[in-house]
């Protein structure tokens, strides 16, 4: 554990450089594979280590764009309203968790899915509060510069990432991971051995909610403009599943490595082949997953291996 | 009924559709006894440890323990209260090591504290059960006879006052049959309760302070081995007239 913590303290220092050395460019591509960070990073706790296939984290991250646009829309400063969004996730997780998470595998995949459509319908209906299909205008930080704007999100959203890597590393080593791995392998034989499988269950949906909602606020802030159908985007819960899995499902640094190496690969195959892109990359991603099902963290273990 | 009994059944029943699995079930177990639970196949054995553990809830009738209901608890909390088990087919968690099968037993139903001192405690029961020198191997790769073992691990690390153990000889050779017994008997000096599903009679008699027989979810038989193995009912229901013969002519 002392390890993993080290590791992660210089793997944020050299992140927290970024800055220093990126142009315009690296530091936008720097501040979203943050944000995909902590998207992938959070399906972990319920995804990786319970075992529960969520589709939900486009809902999450929706609400707190939402919370955190509408709460500034009212004079809440914008590092509250962005707390706010954490927190409206948080507590609606609990709420649908209580609900969904009855269901197992594809029933639950399914209800998971629906929920960020619901969402969005409400919010497209909701013209007086959330502008509905018209978007909303969030206000500009008064900074001296957009170099100098493009830097203070890089830094809001490197701390959302840190604390969620410190949340899924705490997480990881304790009493609820433990009892999240044993759901995980058996959910019957978890309960018959004192696992209180709701509350552990419930407790990894929220987990997996309250980073995003807060990462949705801050992306709200970022872009100054949010629409239902770019927040609540189903891509928002199907890109962290596929980067967690690329890094390594359950693992602490597989869903960070994963969106790092997902969106470089989105990158340079947008750039080389703008055409086909999405087809090409598809088809890296599957031959990723087929041969590695274990992500790219396994890669280190065989080395490792290898070389012994 | 006295009031010293450890687990009391009281005319519980189940349903399943229109199936009766157990139909007004009174059964009373006292403090440190081994029962014998027998009968032919689909006679609710397992139902009735499914009913005390929670994993099924009785139509009818209550289930008390240590003189309180517990009729409606889930099986986290039966197991917290004190109600340990092992299952027919044996339930590790495959990706976990043999000790973190038993440290989370008693993590989460025992009386460990803390991680560092659940594996303690775990060391200690792989060692009473003889699994210590597979401490560290994945669960999946044990066989069959080192799995009832860890199953019975898994059950002595949630501390319990009673512990069901449900066909824990099945699939295992006459050596492991011994070696198995020699465990039971040292559990049940330490004070531990146990109830037991088996349907060898070799095992039952040799371990067994009482029986009690289910046939179609009755009840149809309690008591002493001796008495029980010639009972009528028992004999018709379950053991069979040539069984009875040889038994007569060896008692």
């Amino acid at each position: 554990m002392k390890r993993q913590a080290l590791i992660g303290v210089v793997l944020f220092a050299v992140l927290a450089a970024m800055p220093l050395l990126g142009d315009a460019y690296t530091l936008r591509l720097g501040t979203t594979v943050l944000m995909y960070g902590v998207l992938a990073m959070s399906w972990n706790f319920i995804g990786g280590m319970a075992g529960y296939p969520s589709f939900a984290t486009a809902a999450f991250f929706g609400l707190g764009a939402y919370v955190g646009a509408v709460t500034q829309k009212f004079g809440v400063p914008m590092p509250f309203a962005w707390a706010l969004g954490g927190a409206f996730a948080l507590a609606f997780a609990g709420l649908l968790g209580m609900a969904l998470l009855r269901l197992r595998g594809h029933y639950f995949a399914i209800a998971s899915l629906v929920v960020a459509e619901v969402l969005r319908e409400i919010v497209n209906s909701a013209t007086d509060l959330t502008g509905g299909g018209m978007g909303l205008n969030l206000p500009v930080p008064r900074l001296a510069t957009v170099e100098a704007q493009a830097v203070f999100f890089f830094y809001a959203m490197l701390a959302v990432t840190a604390i969620t890597f410190a949340a899924l590393l705490a997480t990881t080593w304790s009493k609820l991971g433990f009892g999240l791995r044993c759901i995980q392998q058996n959910e019957a034989a978890a309960d018959m051995i004192g696992v209180n499988t709701t509350l552990y269950k419930t407790s990894a949906f929220m987990l997996s909610a309250v980073f995003v909602g807060v990462a949705g606020g801050v992306y709200a802030s970022w872009v100054h403009y949010i629409e239902p159908p770019d927040v609540f985007d189903v891509l928002h819960s199907v890109k962290p599943i596929v980067m967690a899995l690329l890094g390594g499902v359950g693992s602490v640094f597989g869903p960070l490595i994963g969106a790092g190496a997902y969106l470089f690969l989105e990158e340079v195959v947008w750039r080389h082949l703008l055409e086909a892109h999405t087809a090409v990359l598809g088809l890296l991603i599957v031959l990723l997953v087929l041969f590695l099902p274990r992500g790219l963290l396994s890669l280190a273990t065989r080395a490792k291996g290898l070389a012994r | 009924m006295s009031p010293g009994d450890l687990l009391r059944l009281e005319d519980v029943s189940r349903e399943f559709g229109g199936l009766k699995a157990l139909s007004q079930v009174t059964l009373a177990v006292g403090r440190g006894e081994i029962i014998g639970l027998i009968g032919p196949n689909g006679a609710g054995k397992t139902t009735l440890v499914n009913v005390v553990t929670g994993v099924h809830r009785a139509s009818a009738g209550r289930v008390m323990f240590e003189g309180e209901d517990i009729t409606r608890l889930k099986p986290y909390q039966a197991a917290r209260r004190g109600i340990g088990r092992t299952f027919q087919v044996v339930q590790p968690f495959p990706d976990l090591t043999v000790i973190e099968n038993v440290a989370a037993s008693a993590l989460f139903a025992g009386s460990a504290p803390a991680l560092a001192a659940a594996r303690e405690q775990a060391m200690e029961h792989l060692a009473f059960v003889g699994l210590k020198p597979l401490a560290e191997r994945h669960a999946s790769a044990l066989t069959l006879a080192m799995r009832k073992r860890l199953e019975l691990a898994k059950g002595l690390a949630m501390n319990p006052k009673l512990l069901l153990l449900d066909e824990v000889n099945a699939g295992l050779n006459n050596a492991e049959i011994d070696q198995a017994l020699a465990l039971i008997r040292a559990v049940a000096a330490r004070g531990v309760t146990i109830l037991i599903i088996e349907h060898l009679m070799k095992v039952v008699l040799s371990v067994c302070t009482r029986i009690a027989v289910l046939h179609h979810g009755e009840l149809i038989s309690v008591g002493a081995p001796n008495e029980v193995v010639a009972d009528p009912r028992v004999v018709q229901a379950y053991l069979g007239k040539r069984y009875a013969a040889t038994a007569a002519a060896h008692g």
